[in-house]
């Protein structure tokens, strides 16, 4: 209730200041920016390549040349998680920038024109909707072939209705503030509205739905790669890597375990920090 | 005399909604001297903010004639409407939404003259902190957000936004309703400033009678669309004609125990303003009402320069 | 009525808020009473502590940013901050009830408002299903609604229909406090006379004791007998009616009435106090009113003011009072 006055931070400063509060946001942000180091250093990083094969050495159990053993072509599988991450990584990410980017666009126009315009994209946004996201990824990854990029495209095509769907609603809402109109009333046009006054106000809601998206990305490249329809052998991903060790999951228990922790722990950190920076940039948790 | 300032006639602003035509304003009428102050009073729902825009071209009128200068400016063109928006500004009721959050307060100021692109650097810097100093916000608020800010600063923004380009003519949309008492007297006495020294010429749009009437030089009273009743702000506060205008004054509580404080009370609340019917709006709360009532009524001039739509008028105040 | 048995009494209350960085002083000793069957008009601004000692009464200061460090508050000679949790709960909505502003907020919009009601009924009375319906139908009536709208759904009703549900919802239990915040002012004028009227008339009938927390000194001098104006979190002055809006004294309530423009006067400007309320989150030395105070003197900053009461009980917190010329 009281105005108190506090030190003068931006919104972002205030933003990371909630955000410093929570344990687990922090602890998921410093996971992320390990796993984004892992995924741009791994070339330094992993004592093999992805693909170098040792077939004499298939099956090691973990030792100081290979530290959590090989698989069955006697690949280093230290070297292919490291190498994996920046796969798995490439799609959550690539897979939220092109959906996001995509939504926001699509989202804006409907918008913020409203009427027609809005009723037709929200509709076609609908159908998109309607199909499952699985079955969706499936039939696009089919389509176009099975690669990684494809399997990036079908997740965010898939990703964009509900994309769209969101920034649409906070631009309703900031559409009808007194502050648009004011902005009408000095004379702005409506590209300057938008791009001034409409979509930064507008998209930071988003933010933390983005977050949470590139778990859900990184789960759904995951399973594109886990049935084939994803980033093709050899090329290591954590998915692909569940893939080729199901079948060995009797035996070898390890190779599925690795990278589903993998997959775990990189999920649940993007969910933290998504958890985490909703409360954050909440105002009414605040104080 | 030179025309008016501000002319309006037969202003209509209708909306399609999911039941029918909601007839927000309703064939209005009136003019502003230069320099002069109407005020527009009336309950939530009568259409008097969205009379305000429309003139201010933030909505389009439905039907009736806008006159600037005794120029008609109806449907400008973009050119016109541009320089229009330099002559004719707004400012809003809600100190908070009215701002966007994401720019602080110089950058909210000196927005409009961005705009304009009429003004270099250092000028507008310059101009900024002019407008600063007019309305009373120390420099030191210069790259403060308004969420740091309290109602009554934030208020203070919204006034130099509007004085930015050097309008003539500024609507005043409840700008004192969200504030407290003692910050509300500061920006009335603020906007009463400016007036004086810059030749305003504003049109005051609330719902606070005692408001009106320190502030106004005519008062228009409106209800469901429609005015009831137009007079020079003395005149309507000594000789309150309309029945509508005169419940609505003794239903304000006075802050004076030795006051009549035995609230004269409407029966009923505000009917819908969508496709009404054509006799007077005000006749299912009217003590006065009577069959005539169903007939459209005409606003008349009932005493000198004293406007009122009502049949009945002269019967009930035995004129 | 100053013979009249006290149902509140608050003593030397302290409300704390705790955000990240600072404390907020809420609420700053605030000494209060209200006695059985009169209605105390709280008055002040924004942020003045109003809603929060409401709160305290009711006793929900919300934990953990909220806290009452120091003071007790009586309920029928009972210190209510005593209770246990659960002894509380019963006291509230059955003995102290409480009406927001906003009347949207108070009311369920999927439940239909008579069966709000009557649930507020049967929760603290052990009447039968029948009897509580009957009586929840009786109290819309009591608020000028129809009992056939028992069955409609909150958006049915307009704005001032809902506060008067609100009211009903408040009054069902028949208690003995009422803490009314702010209840007229989202309404409109017209719709705000039939709800005072009615507060007044109800209050007649029932003799409840309200708390009419406000910053409208009109709705003030319409309903209530006894008025506090607080300020910064503390009583700046306290007395009845006549001696509020015939004899203000303290500074702040004098510049309260010249803020206002008034209906019946020809002034050409008002009178506003200058600057602005000071931050809570910094404790003053001296007089809390002290920087926007055209009176004040070096000692009003450097000493707190106490209470001055006069014989007849008008209550000032201000150096001035009581002495020569003020």
């Amino acid at each position: 209730m009281n105005n108190t006055k506090k030190k003068q931070r931006g919104r972002l400063g205030e933003t990371w200041h909630q955000l410093k509060k929570n344990k687990f946001a922090i602890v998921g942000l410093v996971i992320i920016v390990i796993v984004l180091l892992i995924a741009v250093f791994a070339p330094v990083l992993a004592p093999y390549s992805y693909d170098t094969q040792d077939l004499v050495n298939a099956y090691a159990k973990p030792s100081a040349e290979h530290l959590l053993g090989t698989d069955k072509f006697g690949r280093d599988t230290f070297s292919r998680l490291i190498w994996g991450t920046r796969k798995s990584m490439e799609m959550g990410l690539g897979c939220v920038a092109f959906g996001t980017a995509a939504g926001l666009i699509i989202g804006s126009i409907a918008g913020y024109f409203g009427g027609r315009v809005d009723n037709i994209i929200m509709r076609i946004m609908d159908i998109f909707s309607c199909v499952p996201m699985m079955l969706m990824c499936v039939v696009i990854a089919a389509i176009l072939g099975p690669s990684t990029r494809n399997a990036i495209i079908a997740i965010a095509v898939s990703t964009t209705p509900s994309a769209a769907r969101l920034i649409r609603a906070n631009i309703l809402t900031v559409r009808g503030k007194e502050f648009v109109e004011a902005a009408r009333a000095i004379d702005g046009k409506a590209p300057h509205i938008i791009l001034n006054h409409v979509l930064p106000n507008a998209i930071a809601p988003t933010i933390v739905s983005t977050t949470m998206n590139i778990g859900n990305s990184i789960i759904s490249g995951a399973t594109l790669s886990f049935i084939g329809l994803g980033a093709q052998p050899p090329i290591a991903e954590w998915g692909a890597m569940l893939s080729e060790g199901r079948n060995l999951m009797r035996d070898h228990m390890e190779l599925v375990l690795y990278p589903g922790i993998c997959i775990m722990i990189t999920v649940l950190a993007f969910n933290m920090l998504g958890d985490g920076l909703r409360d954050a940039m909440d105002p009414r948790l605040r104080n | 005399m030179s025309a008016p300032l501000i002319e309006v006639r037969n202003l209509k602003k209708f909306f399609k909604t999911g039941r029918g035509m909601l007839h927000a304003v309703d064939d209005v009428n009136f003019t502003i001297e230069e320099g002069k102050t109407l005020g527009v009073v009336g309950e939530s729902g009568c259409g008097k903010s969205t009379l305000g825009r429309t003139i201010l071209h933030l909505l389009d009128a439905t039907d009736g004639q806008i006159l600037y200068k005794g120029k008609d400016i109806t449907t400008p063109t973009r050119k016109e409407l541009s320089a229009l928006r330099h002559e004719m500004q707004i400012i809003f009721q809600d100190p908070f939404s009215s701002l966007n959050p994401r720019k602080s307060v110089s950058e909210t100021i000196m927005e409009p003259m961005k705009l304009s692109h009429s003004m270099k650097k250092q000028e507008m810097i310059d101009r900024t902190k002019e407008l600063m100093e007019t309305v009373g916000l120390a420099e030191r608020f210069w790259g403060t957000y308004p969420h740091e800010l309290d109602g009554g600063r934030r208020q203070r923004i919204g006034i130099a936004r509007a004085l930015a380009l050097g309008p003539r003519f500024i609507v005043c949309d409840e700008p004192v309703s969200a504030l407290d008492v003692s910050i509300q007297a500061q920006i009335l006495n603020l906007m009463l400033d400016l007036q004086e020294q810059r030749k305003l010429t504003y049109m005051f749009v609330t719902h606070d009678l005692s408001v009106v009437k320190y502030i106004s030089d005519d008062i228009l009273v409106m209800y469901l669309g429609q005015v009831v009743e137009k007079a020079p702000s003395d005149e309507l506060f000594k000789n309150t004609l309309h029945p509508y205008s005169k419940a609505l004054l003794s239903a304000i509580p006075v802050p004076d125990i030795h006051a009549n404080n035995e609230l004269v009370t409407l029966a009923g609340e505000i009917t819908s303003p969508i496709d009404p019917k054509p006799g007077c709006r005000f006749m299912a709360r009217c003590p006065y009402a009577s069959d005539r009532c169903n007939e459209p009524q005409k606003i008349e001039e009932i005493l000198p320069n004293h406007f009122v739509s009502c049949c009945k008028c002269r019967e009930i105040n035995n004129l | 009525m100053e013979n009249n048995k006290p149902i509140v009494e608050i003593r030397d209350l302290h409300v704390q808020f705790h955000s990240d960085d600072a404390v907020i002083h809420a609420v700053n000793g605030v000494d209060l009473t209200i006695r059985e069957g009169e209605t105390l008009g709280l008055v002040g601004e924004t942020g003045a502590g109003k809603t929060t000692i409401a709160r305290a009464i009711l006793g929900i200061v919300a934990k953990p940013q909220g806290e009452i460090t120091q003071g007790e508050i009586f309920f029928e000679g009972q210190d209510i901050l005593k209770l246990h949790e659960k002894d509380m709960r019963s006291l509230r909505g059955n003995q102290i009830a409480m009406i927001f502003q906003d009347p949207m907020t108070a009311l369920n919009p999927i439940e239909r408002v008579g069966e709000q009601i009557e649930e507020a009924i049967g929760l603290h009375n052990d009447i039968s299903h029948a009897e509580a319906i009957e009586r929840a139908m009786q109290m819309l009536e009591l608020v000028g609604i129809p009992r056939e709208r028992y069955f409609e759904y909150p958006h049915q009703f307009s704005g001032g229909m809902k506060q008067r549900v609100v009211i009903a919802m408040a009054l069902a239990c028949n208690p003995k406090l009422l803490l009314a915040d702010e209840p007229t002012t989202a309404l409109d004028v017209t719709i705000q006379a039939q709800v005072l009227k009615m507060m007044r008339e109800l209050k007649e009938k029932l003799n409840t004791a309200v708390l009419m927390i406000t910053h409208d000194l009109g709705v003030v001098a319409s309903i209530c007998q006894k008025v506090a104006v607080i300020y910064a979190g503390e009583i700046v002055e306290y007395g009845t009616l006549e001696q509020i809006f015939d004899h203000p004294t303290h500074p702040y309530t004098l510049g309260l009435f010249g803020s206002l423009p008034k209906l019946d006067s020809t002034e050409k400007r008002l009178k506003p106090i200058r600057g602005m309320m000071p931050d809570p989150t910094i404790e003053i030395q001296g007089c809390k009113f002290a920087d926007r105070c055209e009176y004040a003197t070096e000692e009003c900053r450097a000493r707190h003011p106490e209470i001055y009461t006069t014989p007849d009980g008008h209550q000032i917190r201000c150096l001035r009072a009581g002495k020569e010329g003020a």
